[in-house]
């Protein structure tokens, strides 16, 4: 590895010691001896299983639940519907206070999408665990459904989530987050050239090799140990807590080692209802996803549609920048209002353009509820802005790179959201990467700085 | 439920467990035995995190039921270090930084261990192939490419 | 009803035990367990058979028998068999292929039973209950069968004529978008005789494109010879649509994916 420290050479000492240094991962002598600990790695004498009873329907009232055949069965400790959660009616971020609650641990009247959660089964193995959640009868009136973002929010579609009321997330700034900078009708009215494109993306499974899951041991005091492999330690304790209306110190959670996450273990799924298993039957209690599940049932990145649309001069200046963003959220909010505000902020990308609109809407559907994943809310964007900018540059017949070096953000120019740009590294980075990819560019460009314009 | 005897050797020592019918070899390691090094990823063969060496094979042991592995030497990545010191594959694994979550490289060891059991001087080719049945979500291969590359250099450097 | 295994030394006494509900046979575990694991309480007894026979490969000539239990590693690596290696390494990675066995590989769904299409293109023989009957017709009733498949047996010439291809977005492995078989004999003029073309993931089973073999016959294996094989490629099937392709690609390339095997 090569660390090249004549950039910014002025802004730091140069005793750096570690970085560019290979180092062994602390963390390494366990995984290669198979020491290492995961949160399955752990085996109680009593352990039960839960498995979950899933809706079949993407979007339908339940008429009736009836549990009594998966009680009695053989092996069957506890089966837990809806009234057994002391605080049913949730959502994540309510802890920085972005609600409402909106999403149910056990479905309570209806359900919203294929796959979740209705009733739990808690069996002394997980044969007799999934044999039991076969014998649960629920009675569902199928509702129409809606998978399409612009199907949702259009007049008349079916409602996916009365606790939100209307299909999109309500921002304080209404039905979506909103920039405005400049004056964006005016840049497009003086543009030599207008581009408007559409981008759309597919919800992306993380499919980490460890699936979800929980390990839940009862200490015997009230308080519960779980062992998890969430991403998010305290943000589930804190959930958790919520949910099962305990007082946080009743919980000890312990992870930190996750088989793979990328941002698929941050929702607060597995442990609530395994903690609330443990502590109605006094027996640890394990909750994992099979792979299926783990497929299927965990939150995917959002699908996303973007439409953007520019303003650019033939000497490679964009003027004006209009987008609109969909983020699809799926049935729950969890991290989508998030990933759709992140949008917001990012649509702009890397480059100055001084008339600038944005509108991102995080958009309730009938699908699988999204949430976070590697940059969730900015990935998608920037694939569709650097295709947007190839797509520019080739219109004003100019090179990408050199269209980039044009528009790049450097230190003191307002972004759209109005924070002035510090610490920009883009200009640094392209000229790196115009000599390691032998893609020359002009000698002005070469001599450019991100410490400020005309430099 | 009705248990059976099972009995074999697992990394040389000699195991013997009454088990319900009907376990697979990847429970009755973890869960009876006590070697968790063995993973359960997905459970269906597909990402063999689960892998182990029966009587010189490469198996998965989550579709593998542990009575019909009576009599049969078992080796699992647990058992690859001798008296603190590190299989070849596994100093290999480490200095390569060959791991990352961790999940899979017991099962990718496994795999590597077969390969240069029978082919000590493998290609990249034979690598690749060697390897193909083991998910890895997190490295994207090429480190641990390089780590069975290497581990099988200094193999034949020590047997020189 | 927990899972349970029962072991028998005869195929006889198997059989007689499968007779019994919720019970399956176990092969090489990779279908009958990988269902279990993932939930499918349909099935509480395995049956399995020990019998030596189940485990042999015999090769006399140009007769070939391979027995039920026989795994895709054990048929990769005989050197008699090594027009088939290709088709049995196409199976799994190579711990599946430490496991998964012939008989198995006959009752895999669609994506899976890619070494099935190769026997159908060897119009092999299937044996079963003492008896024996042609791979098309077990393959067209497998579900109603409740007897052990002990063997499978084919004819198959060293010098050549068999080809299969499998094709798969991730390599070396990857799931079947589909697979290709053909067994081709010609005459000396360097033009078709006799054509056996098997499909994978054309329908949900191992199906023959008899359409494409009969458009074959009496032509030679050019671009131009092939043409009405290829449009007719795709007559009768009934392509699955899984998250490794849509029913309607895997129409689009069957033709593209025959070509490259008959050309090559």
């Amino acid at each position: 590895m090569e660390l090249r420290k004549d950039y910014f050479a002025d802004q730091r000492k140069d005793d750096l010691h570690e970085i560019g240094q290979p180092r062994p991962r602390s963390d390494s002598p366990g995984h290669v001896t198979g020491k290492t600990a995961y949160f399955a790695d752990r085996n109680f004498p009593g352990m039960l299983h839960l498995k979950m009873v899933r809706s079949p329907h993407h979007h339908a009232r339940i008429s009736s639940i009836d549990i009594s055949e998966a009680e009695k069965y053989p092996g069957v400790v506890k089966v837990l519907t809806a009234k057994d959660v002391p605080h049913n009616v949730y959502t994540i971020l309510i802890l920085i206070q972005i609600g409402p609650e909106d999403e149910t641990v056990l479905a309570d009247g209806k359900v919203r999408w294929k796959g979740e959660a209705v009733v739990a089964v808690l069996a002394e193995t997980e044969r007799a665990a999934q044999e039991a959640a076969a014998k649960v009868k629920v009675d569902y009136e199928v509702l129409p459904a809606v998978f399409d973002m612009e199907e949702a929010l259009k007049p008349g579609a079916p409602i996916v989530n009365e606790y939100h009321g209307q299909n999109y997330y309500l921002y304080d700034s209404g039905e979506c987050r909103k920039v405005r900078f400049g004056d964006v009708e005016a840049g497009f009215a003086g543009a030599d050239h207008i581009l408007e494109q559409t981008y759309q993306s597919s919800p992306i499974e993380h499919a980490p090799t460890e699936t979800t899951g929980c390990i839940v041991a009862p200490e015997g005091n009230d308080r519960f140990t779980c062992y998890t492999n969430t991403q998010a330690m305290f943000f589930t304790l804190d959930n958790a807590s919520i949910i099962l209306q305990m007082p946080g110190n009743k919980l000890h959670f312990v992870g930190g080692t996750v088989g793979g996450g990328f941002g698929g273990k941050v929702d607060v799924i597995v442990e609530p209802i395994a903690i609330l298993g443990a502590k109605l039957t006094g027996r640890p209690v394990s909750f994992i996803y099979s792979r299926a599940e783990e497929m299927q049932i965990s939150s995917p990145r959002a699908a996303e549609k973007v439409v953007i649309k520019d303003g650019v001069m033939k000497d490679g200046r964009i003027v004006a920048r209009k987008v609109t963003g969909y983020t699809d959220a799926g049935a729950y909010s969890r991290h989508s209002p998030y990933g759709a505000q992140k949008g917001a902020g990012h649509y702009p990308g890397p480059y100055t353009i001084p008339n600038v609109w944005i509108d991102t809407y995080c958009v309730y559907t009938n699908r699988t509820p999204s949430s976070a994943m590697r940059g969730f809310g900015v990935t998608i964007g920037d694939f569709a802005l650097e295709v947007q900018m190839d797509k520019l540059a080739r219109l004003i017949g100019m090179d990408p790179l050199e269209f980039r070096f044009i528009n790049a953000y450097r230190d003191g120019d307002m972004k759209a959201h109005r924070q002035p740009t510090e610490g920009a590294a883009l200009i640094e980075c392209m000229q790196e990467a115009s000599r390691a990819a032998n893609w020359p560019v002009a000698e002005k460009f070469m001599a450019m700085s991100s410490y400020a314009k005309g430099a | 439920m009705a248990k059976v005897p099972v009995q074999f050797t697992l990394n040389g020592a000699e195991k013997a467990e009454f088990i319900d019918s009907g376990t697979t070899l990847l429970h009755a390691l973890r869960d009876k035995i006590g070697d968790t090094s063995p993973k359960g990823g997905c459970h269906q063969g597909t990402c063999g995190a689960c892998s182990v060496i029966i009587d010189g094979e490469l198996r998965l042991s989550c579709l593998t039921l542990a009575e019909t592995c009576n009599g049969a030497a078992i080796t699992t990545t647990s058992g690859l270090s001798k008296g603190g010191v590190l299989h070849p594959l596994q100093r290999a694994f480490l200095d390569a930084f060959a791991t990352q979550c961790g999940f899979c490289t017991p099962g990718m060891i496994m795999a590597a261990k077969v390969l240069l059991d029978q082919t000590p001087n493998p290609s990249r080719d034979e690598v690749v192939e060697a390897l193909s049945g083991n998910i890895c979500r997190c490295t994207g291969y090429e480190p641990i490419i390089q780590a069975v590359l290497t581990a099988a250099r200094s193999n034949s450097q020590n047997a020189a | 009803m927990a899972l349970a295994l029962q072991t028998f030394s005869t195929v006889k006494d198997a059989n007689a035990a499968l007779k019994s509900a919720g019970t399956r046979y176990l092969g090489g575990g990779t279908l009958v367990l990988r269902a279990a694991n993932e939930g499918d309480v349909s099935v509480s007894s395995l049956i399995r058979a020990t019998e030596p026979s189940l485990s042999a490969i015999t090769v006399s000539g140009s007769d070939v028998r391979i027995g039920a239990s026989v795994t895709m590693a054990a048929i990769a690596r005989h050197p008699d068999l090594a027009p088939l290696a290709h088709a049995a390494r196409a199976v799994g990675g190579p711990a599946i292929r430490n496991m998964a066995t012939v008989g198995g590989n006959l009752f895999a769904p669609a994506p899976y039973g890619d070494f099935t299409v190769a026997l159908l293109a060897l119009d092999a023989t299937v044996s079963i209950d003492g008896g024996e009957m042609p791979i098309e017709t077990f393959l067209a009733e497998r579900e109603s069968n409740h007897a052990i498949v002990t063997a499978v047996g084919f004819t198959l010439q060293v010098d050549g004529g068999f080809r299969f291809l499998k094709v798969s977005r991730v390599k070396p492995k990857g799931v079947s978008v589909l697979s290709i078989a053909a067994m081709l004999e010609q005459a000396p003029d360097g033009t078709v005789s006799s054509a056996r073309i098997g499909l994978g993931c054309m329908a949900d089973r191992p199906m023959r494109a008899k359409a494409a073999e009969k458009a074959l016959l009496g032509r030679k294996l050019t671009s131009s010879g092939i043409a009405p094989a290829l449009a007719a490629a795709g007559d009768g099937s009934a392509p699955i649509t899984d998250p490794i392709a849509s029913a309607w690609y895997r129409n689009e390339v069957l033709p593209v994916h025959l070509g490259r095997l008959l050309l090559a």
